[in-house]
């Protein structure tokens, strides 16, 4: 928190805690989940880095951290999607004008896309995990010359689940990229494949001297998804995987979000698999 | 060991109430020890007379008794169930309030000085600890950056340890070497009963002179060195910390985190009195016309199921699993992060263990 020392009265002195959006629009995503387009109150720029966070504050309700999820090139506008699971998210998207969100951020790490260039890409996701990678999707599309193959697996629980339905049509009928979609249980209409995001596999080949895996979804996806990866020869370093814990702060002073000897909030949530392979898939660390 | 002379004075123990009184004279709000419940506890002091005198206590794994012995002693008894970490890091706090339009405000640092009388050197480490934590990160607490900025720490070196202190393990005591404005040891001997002052800061300095003390004699520094010296053999307990970060990690799965799963009751009593832990949670609430919200901190456990709870439910479900991220965090993760060990050997965490757990055998069979 930065004070701005401004005296207001004699208890308290105004501080920059968190900026203030307003919410410009909501698209309804899923039967639970809605896309958020926020715009700063103050006007102004807004950067970040695919894979990053922030803390969005819903008034007298609380915080919840919440993945960027839109164009990291757009700067006037801050697009989150949000799963509603509970207080905090319900009332987020429930914020109607003049009412406004505060955000504090962007927080963490994020992908490591200069690295990557030159390299083949593999991104793997499982549910709401594909909000922070849709910024590292966009930002490849867009330096698409820079990157070598282009593999994109995508799991839902249902095809009612799935998220950017109208993107992940364009993704998939796109040349310059593999994308895959499977759901755990199809409905009637489901005539894609269905099955867990790891039975894709099968259907991809990859260069392992050559590929960068960026994974985001529930844990045990995400622990199955390195074992396929390791199946077809990547190694630790190419594999990176976004965590989540509970969080309260954002600022590495809670303590709540650690996992072994990191702070997710501060050295994540994008990790490298052998960061923490140590770590990594033991149970209920 | 043999002291150098220059820094150290002789207080009379019966002035100890002017050293209260130049404090007060300073502007401090003094904490210091008072007996309450049965424990010694930290709480806000007018005179040197609500220093308790004459108290022993007992310490051992699950056990805590006080007990009357000498009556002209001072401090006969070492740590109790709080540390400086209460009135530095207050259980809870007000991060910000937050208007309707949005415009933030946190309390105002107002001014308030604190001295804490009566601290012990492994508190001194663990202060220094929740600096790194608290106010090293690229991020501060507000509430404690402005209790701690001002703060004046008058440490009591440590001559009767207790069962459970293993401070010469983790390398914090029992004397206070820095980290404190004026350092004491209690010389109790041939009839005469006085208060050997170091002083570390300027600030101390300038206190101590007020005081008007004379220096320390030759014979007197030659009796804190001896009792220096009692008190470090008397410390039995020992934690092994050459590798210790290592051996831990490589234990993850040792079925000893069973056997302290299967005792520990996640009652969380470890990590309020441990000087160290800090985790806290928040809670958020607005005014009832909704015009103005607050955000508190409070302390919190990771031995709560809550602490480590997602949607779709919490990390850490065993009981195995919450006392193994506490022991690996005091003893290993720590050193990672912020390159010390989180424990200070001050014993606390086994005496107030209602099952009498112990952080040092834990953590010597996890590695055996
Ligand atoms: C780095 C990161 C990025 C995230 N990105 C997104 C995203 O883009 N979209 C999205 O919908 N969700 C995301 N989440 C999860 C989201 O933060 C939680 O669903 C949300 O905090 C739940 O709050 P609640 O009060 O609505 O739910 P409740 O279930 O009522 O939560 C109770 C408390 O538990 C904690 N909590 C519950 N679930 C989580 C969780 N999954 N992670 C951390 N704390 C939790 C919160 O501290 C909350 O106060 C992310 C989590 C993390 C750690
Ligand atoms: S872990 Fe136990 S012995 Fe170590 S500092 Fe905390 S309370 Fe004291
Ligand atoms: S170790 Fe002891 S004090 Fe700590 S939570 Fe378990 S029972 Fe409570
Ligand atoms: S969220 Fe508080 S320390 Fe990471």
């Amino acid at each position: 928190m930065k004070a701005k020392a401004m005296l207001e009265n004699s208890q308290t002195i105004e501080v920059e805690v968190m900026r203030r959006f307003s919410v410009e629009s909501v698209v309804k995503e899923t039967p639970d989940t809605y896309t958020l387009t926020l715009k700063p109150l103050d006007k102004k720029e807004y950067n970040f880095v695919p894979g990053q966070f922030n803390m969005l504050y819903a008034f007298g309700v609380g915080e919840a951290p919440i993945s960027l999820s839109g164009d990291p090139d757009e700067r006037h506008l801050v697009v989150h999607t949000i799963r509603v699971v509970g207080a905090v998210t319900n009332a987020l998207v429930n914020v109607k004008k003049p009412g406004f969100i505060g955000l504090r951020g962007p927080f963490g790490s994020g992908w490591p896309l200069e690295k990557m260039k030159g390299k083949d890409v593999i991104i793997v996701a499982g549910g709401i995990g594909l909000a922070p990678l849709r910024p590292a999707i966009y930002y490849i599309l867009k330096h698409r010359k820079e990157y070598g193959k282009f593999f994109f697996l995508y799991g839902a629980r249902t095809p009612n689940d799935l998220l950017y339905k109208k993107e992940l049509k364009e993704w998939k009928s796109r040349f310059d990229m593999d994308a895959f979609i499977t759901v755990d249980a199809g409905d009637e209409k489901w005539t894609g494949n269905v099955g867990v995001v790891t039975t894709l596999f099968k259907r991809i080949k990859l260069d392992p001297d050559n590929t960068y895996a960026l994974v985001c979804g529930p844990e045990i996806m995400m622990k199955y998804t390195v074992l396929e990866l390791r199946n077809q020869g990547l190694t630790d370093d190419k594999i990176y995987l976004s965590m989540e814990r509970n969080m309260k702060c954002g600022m590495r002073l809670c303590g709540r979000c650690q996992f072994g000897p990191y702070f997710v909030c501060k050295d994540g949530p994008v990790f490298s698999m052998d960061q923490i392979n140590r770590f990594f898939g033991r149970r209920e660390v | 060991m043999s002291l150098q002379r220059k820094p150290y004075f002789a207080l009379d123990a019966e002035m100890l109430g002017n050293l209260v009184t130049i404090l007060k004279d300073f502007g401090y709000i003094i904490y210091g020890p008072v007996e309450r419940d049965g424990a010694i506890v930290y709480d806000i002091i007018e005179s040197a007379e609500q220093i308790p005198r004459g108290l022993f206590d007992e310490q051992s794994p699950g056990r805590y008794r006080l007990i009357k012995k000498d009556e002209r002693r001072y401090f006969g008894y070492v740590v109790g169930p709080q540390s400086p970490k209460y009135v530095l890091y207050p259980p809870q706090h007000l991060l910000f309030k937050v208007r309707k339009d949005g415009r933030t405000f946190i309390p105002r640092p107002d001014g308030k000085k604190v001295a804490i009388f009566g601290l012990r050197p492994c508190d001194l480490k663990a202060v220094d600890i929740l600096d790194d934590v608290l106010l090293k990160g690229p991020y501060k607490n507000n509430t404690y950056w402005t209790l701690r900025k001002d703060a004046l720490f008058i440490a009591v070196n440590c001559i009767e340890p207790d069962n459970n202190c293993f401070c010469t393990s983790m390398n914090t005591g029992p004397f206070a070497k820095s980290g404190c404005d004026i350092c004491i040891t209690e010389l109790l001997m041939d009839g005469k009963h006085v208060f050997i002052l170091e002083t570390m800061t300027d600030k101390g300095a300038e206190i101590v002179n007020r005081l008007g003390c004379r220096s320390a004699t030759e014979e007197e520094l030659d009796a804190v060195s001896r009792l220096m010296e009692e008190a470090r053999n008397k410390i039995r307990k020992k934690l092994n910390v050459e590798n210790l970060k290592e051996d831990l990690y490589k234990n993850l799965e040792h079925p000893r985190w069973n056997d302290v799963g299967n005792r520990c009751l996640t009652c969380g009593n470890c990590t309020l009195v441990c000087p160290t832990c800090f985790c806290s949670s928040v809670f958020d609430r607005s005014s009832l016309s909704m015009d103005v919200a607050e955000r508190w901190a409070l302390w919190d456990s990771c031995f709560s199921i809550d602490y480590s709870y997602i949607h779709g439910g919490a990390i850490r479900q065993s009981i195995m699993s919450r006392y193994r991220n506490w022991l690996m965090h005091k003893l290993a993760t720590w050193v990672d992060q912020f390159g010390t060990f989180g424990c200070v050997g001050c014993g606390r965490c086994i005496t107030w263990c209602p099952v009498g757990i112990d952080i040092v055998e834990e953590a010597n069979r996890v590695r055996s």
